[in-house]
Parts: structure tokens; C-alpha cells; sequence
């Protein structure tokens, strides 16, 4: 198998990889770009943990080929931070206990930023619907939910 | 395995033709990626269509609409001319997976893939729908109907795909609706579903319908006897109950752990006639 070349831009930077055809977006992300962040949970679309946006559209990276990303702007959750200060969703993420084993949070997190960019006053069945395919084996959700709703009113007022 | 992405019509014909049955087209990837991982299918070619600018647009087309192969849930749905018009396929749509899903997913892959309970296929039908074909010999226009010919089957020749779904011209107070029913309220595989596009008169009385039903038969089921149980009347009771029965009848679906056999029939008639009434609520406040 030859190997695919692709130009794209990560979190605003200019990125390069060699790919195999068959191989998807979170593997390129992980494996070849070392950007550990985005976590693999079932690889067929279903629990968002993979979450990445690809040109300002929430994506499952499990279920999109690197190939694809040829000329795209990519954004994951590496992205969110600014250096040492976190992303108000980050911040509230914490302060809200809204992570246990925290394999879900990065895909929560870009999920929600993706959101709130979209609709910056969401009301709490909003937020449930765009999270519908977010899946927490630990925190229940309501945590979750309420991190994202209060990060939304720090974000109005800022 | 190979992966194209042409920037043309002709150029996705030509591979196709030159892959002789091992090339299989890429939309949003949400049913073919998962189905390559489970080892269910094995493609040596994949063509994605994506970068073909002429299928990534939603377009005015003598009164109706033309969309591209390529536009996602996510884009239609910020289509507001669209949604005004067609407000039971862009639920119907909208209802495939989650927000990351409808980031990629489209009609056409939802229509190729050919599973029964495809959500936007009764919608689409209802709306009588009509795909565009590309392949060797040309192009041909073919109902959505035609196009499932069975579970995971279509009526396409080797070396043709879909380029656009096109949707007709609306007549003034008409609307459409699409229900299913799934044991939780997302992410789920329907059980029964329904989709009902339907035409009043200034009186209100009902002069075009067309009913179409998800998961209750090997395919997709245009049922014509639930428009006659719906022409001429302006759905009351009797109609409704008629329009179930139709629905009932003609449901032919399978028994399995996500529902039996009556118990489908039933809900199909039942989301059949709630659907009926919310495209009649919706064609009167356009009017
Ligand atoms: C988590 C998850 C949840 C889902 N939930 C739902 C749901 O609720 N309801 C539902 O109906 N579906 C659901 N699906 C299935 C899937 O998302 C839909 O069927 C979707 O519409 C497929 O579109 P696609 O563009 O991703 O197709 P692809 O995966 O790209 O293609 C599907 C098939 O159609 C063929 N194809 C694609 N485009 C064309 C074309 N233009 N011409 C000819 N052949 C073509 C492909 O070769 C392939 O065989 C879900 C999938 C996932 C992963
Ligand atoms: S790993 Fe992609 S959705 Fe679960
Ligand atoms: S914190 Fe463990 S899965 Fe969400």
C-alpha cells in the first residue's frame, strides 16, 4: 500500500503526515501526530470520545479517513487551552466534578465548545440533544450538563 | 486499498467503470467506515465525492429543490428555505445519529446503504422524492422509491451512483411529517416509522397525500391505499382510522428483540396517523 500525503492545519498550525488509505483521522491524530487527546471508545461512531472538528463541524474521527483531512482545519481538544490557562469549559469541567475516569472529557469538551460557538445560550434540553452522542459510563451526566450550561453563562458575560 | 477523491462526475463514473464492482462510493462514511472496520464489506477502491463542488450544494431547480449528494444532515438543516418547506424530511434527517453523525451523514448514503429503517428514506419517499444517477451510459432520473431493493440492496447498475436528490415544487398548503418510534428518545434504530406529505385545498380538505413507512417490510413501503383513505377528507376520525388501517395491512414487518410483528403493525399505524395530523396542523400554517 502507498502512502498518502496530507497538508492540513491542526489547532490553527500547519500539519503534515503520511497516511495508509484505510487508516482514519484518530489514528492519524494519535498515532502519527502523537496529539493524544482525542481517545478512541468504540470506533464505530457511537460515544463521541473521538470528537474532533474538521472546518467548524463537530466529527467522529473514528468514522472519517486522515485522507480526508487533506486541506481541512482540524480542531481538537489540544486546542482548547491557552498555554497554561484553561478554557472557561475546562475550568467549569473541574469545578463541576464533571469528569471521573475522564476517557469521555476531551470529546465532551470539543463537543461542547463546538456548541457554545454555535449557540452561545443553550438551554439545558439543547445541551442534551447536541451530547446525545456523548457517552459517560461514569458521571451521570448531570454534571456534565450543568459544567456546560455554567460555562455558557460565564461566556455571556464575558 | 485506494482512496480517490475526484473533483467531477465524470471523473467518479470513470473510476467506477474502471473498478468493476471493488470500488464503493464515499458520502460521510458513517455506515461504510464502520461496516469496513466490522470486516462486514472489504472495498479495494474507495471514491469519495465530497470534493465534487456541485454535490456539496442545495439548489432552487424549478420551484423545488436540488441537493447534493454530498450535503450533510448538519448543512441542511441550517437551510431555512429548505426546512420551511420540507419540515418532515428535515426532521427525518435529522433524526440519523448524533451531531457528530449529522456532521457527515446524507440522504443519498442513508437512501445507498438500503437499511429498512432508514430514517430520511420514508420522508424522502413521501415527499416522491426522485434521485439523480450518474453512471456509463449517462444520466437517469429514478424515484427514491425504486432505489432500496431489498435490505443492504439497490436498484443501481454497476458503475452508477447518485449525484442529488431532488425534491419537487410544493403547492400552497402542503406540508409533511416523520415519526418513528425507538425505546429511547436518541440515538436509536427505529422500530416503525412513518412519513406523510400531504396537500389541502382552501377548504381544508385533503387533495394529495403520500404515506410511506420505515422498519415494517424488507423495504421502504409507499402505501397507496393510505392516500385514499386520506383524499377528500379533512382527517377526522374516520379517515384516521382508515389511514391506520391501510398502514396495518400493508406492514409486513419482521419479529425481533426491538419488537414483534403486531406490536409493529400497530405503532405503524399509529405514527401514521400522528404524523398525518402534524402535516396537517403544519399545511394550515402556511396557509
Ligand atoms: C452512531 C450512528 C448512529 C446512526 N443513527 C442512524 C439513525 O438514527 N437513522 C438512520 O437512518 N441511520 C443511522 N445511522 C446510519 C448512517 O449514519 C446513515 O445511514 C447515513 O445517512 C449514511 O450516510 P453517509 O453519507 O454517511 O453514507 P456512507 O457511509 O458514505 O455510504 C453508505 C452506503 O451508500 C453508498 N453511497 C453513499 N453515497 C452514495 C451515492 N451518492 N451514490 C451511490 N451510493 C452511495 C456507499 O457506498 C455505502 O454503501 C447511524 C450511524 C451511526 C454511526
Ligand atoms: S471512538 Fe469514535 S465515536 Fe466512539
Ligand atoms: S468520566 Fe468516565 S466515562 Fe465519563
Amino acid at each position: 500500500m502507498s502512502k498518502i500525503h496530507v497538508k492540513t492545519r491542526i489547532n490553527g498550525e500547519a500539519a503534515e503526515f503520511l497516511c495508509e488509505p484505510d487508516e482514519t483521522l484518530l489514528e492519524a491524530l494519535r498515532d502519527r501526530l502523537h496529539l493524544t487527546g482525542t481517545k478512541e471508545g468504540c470506533g464505530s461512531g457511537d460515544c463521541g470520545a473521538c470528537s474532533v472538528t474538521v472546518n467548524g463541524r463537530l466529527v467522529a474521527s473514528c468514522l472519517m479517513l486522515a485522507a480526508e483531512a487533506e486541506g481541512a482545519e482540524i480542531g481538537t481538544i489540544e486546542g482548547l487551552a491557552k498555554g497554561a490557562e484553561l478554557d472557561v469549559l475546562q475550568r467549569k469541567f473541574v469545578e463541576h466534578a464533571a469528569l471521573q475516569c475522564g476517557i469521555c472529557t476531551p470529546g465532551f469538551l470539543v463537543a461542547s465548545k463546538a456548541l457554545l460557538e454555535k449557540n452561545p445560550d443553550p438551554t439545558e434540553e439543547e445541551v442534551r440533544y447536541w451530547l446525545a452522542g456523548n457517552l459517560c459510563r461514569c458521571t451521570g451526566y448531570d454534571k456534565i450538563i450543568r459544567a456546560v450550561l455554567d460555562a455558557a453563562a460565564e461566556m455571556r458575560r464575558a | 486499498m485506494q482512496y480517490l477523491a475526484p473533483t467531477s462526475v465524470d471523473e467518479v463514473v470513470a473510476a467506477l467503470a474502471q473498478a468493476d464492482g471493488r470500488a464503493r462510493v464515499l458520502a460521510g462514511g458513517t455506515d461504510l467506515l464502520v461496516q469496513m472496520k466490522s470486516d462486514m464489506i472489504a472495498p479495494d477502491i474507495l471514491v469519495d465525492i465530497k470534493r465534487i463542488p456541485e454535490l456539496r450544494e442545495i439548489t432552487r431547480e424549478g420551484g423545488g429543490w436540488r441537493i447534493g449528494a454530498a450535503v450533510s444532515g448538519a448543512e441542511f438543516n441550517e437551510h431555512a428555505d429548505i426546512c420551511a418547506d420540507w419540515p418532515g424530511l428535515a426532521e427525518a434527517f435529522d433524526l440519523i445519529g448524533s451531531t457528530q453523525v449529522q456532521g457527515r451523514c446524507t440522504l443519498a448514503g442513508n437512501l445507498c446503504n438500503a437499511s429498512p429503517a432508514a430514517d430520511s428514506v420514508p420522508a424522502m419517499v413521501a415527499a416522491d422524492a426522485v434521485a439523480r444517477v450518474a453512471g456509463p451510459n449517462g444520466t437517469r432520473d429514478v424515484p427514491v422509491v425504486d432505489i432500496p431493493v431489498g435490505p443492504g440492496k439497490t436498484s443501481l447498475a454497476a458503475g452508477e451512483f447518485i449525484t442529488s436528490i431532488f425534491l419537487p415544487a410544493r403547492a400552497p398548503r402542503s406540508a409533511d411529517a416523520y415519526l418513528r418510534f425507538i425505546p429511547r428518545t436518541e440515538m436509536d434504530i427505529a422500530v416503525a416509522s412513518a412519513g406523510v406529505s400531504l396537500t389541502l385545498d382552501d377548504d381544508g380538505s385533503c387533495v394529495a397525500a403520500r404515506v410511506a413507512l420505515g422498519a415494517v417490510a424488507p423495504t421502504v413501503l409507499l402505501v397507496e391505499k393510505a392516500t385514499a383513505a386520506l383524499i377528500g377528507t379533512r382527517l377526522e376520525g374516520a379517515a384516521l382510522a382508515a389511514l391506520a388501517q391501510a398502514c396495518e395491512s400493508a406492514a409486513t414487518p419482521i419479529d425481533d428483540k426491538r419488537g414483534t410483528v403486531e406490536f409493529r403493525k400497530q405503532v405503524v399505524g399509529v405514527l401514521a396517523r400522528r404524523a398525518a395530523r402534524v402535516a396537517q396542523n403544519r399545511a394550515e400554517e402556511r396557509a
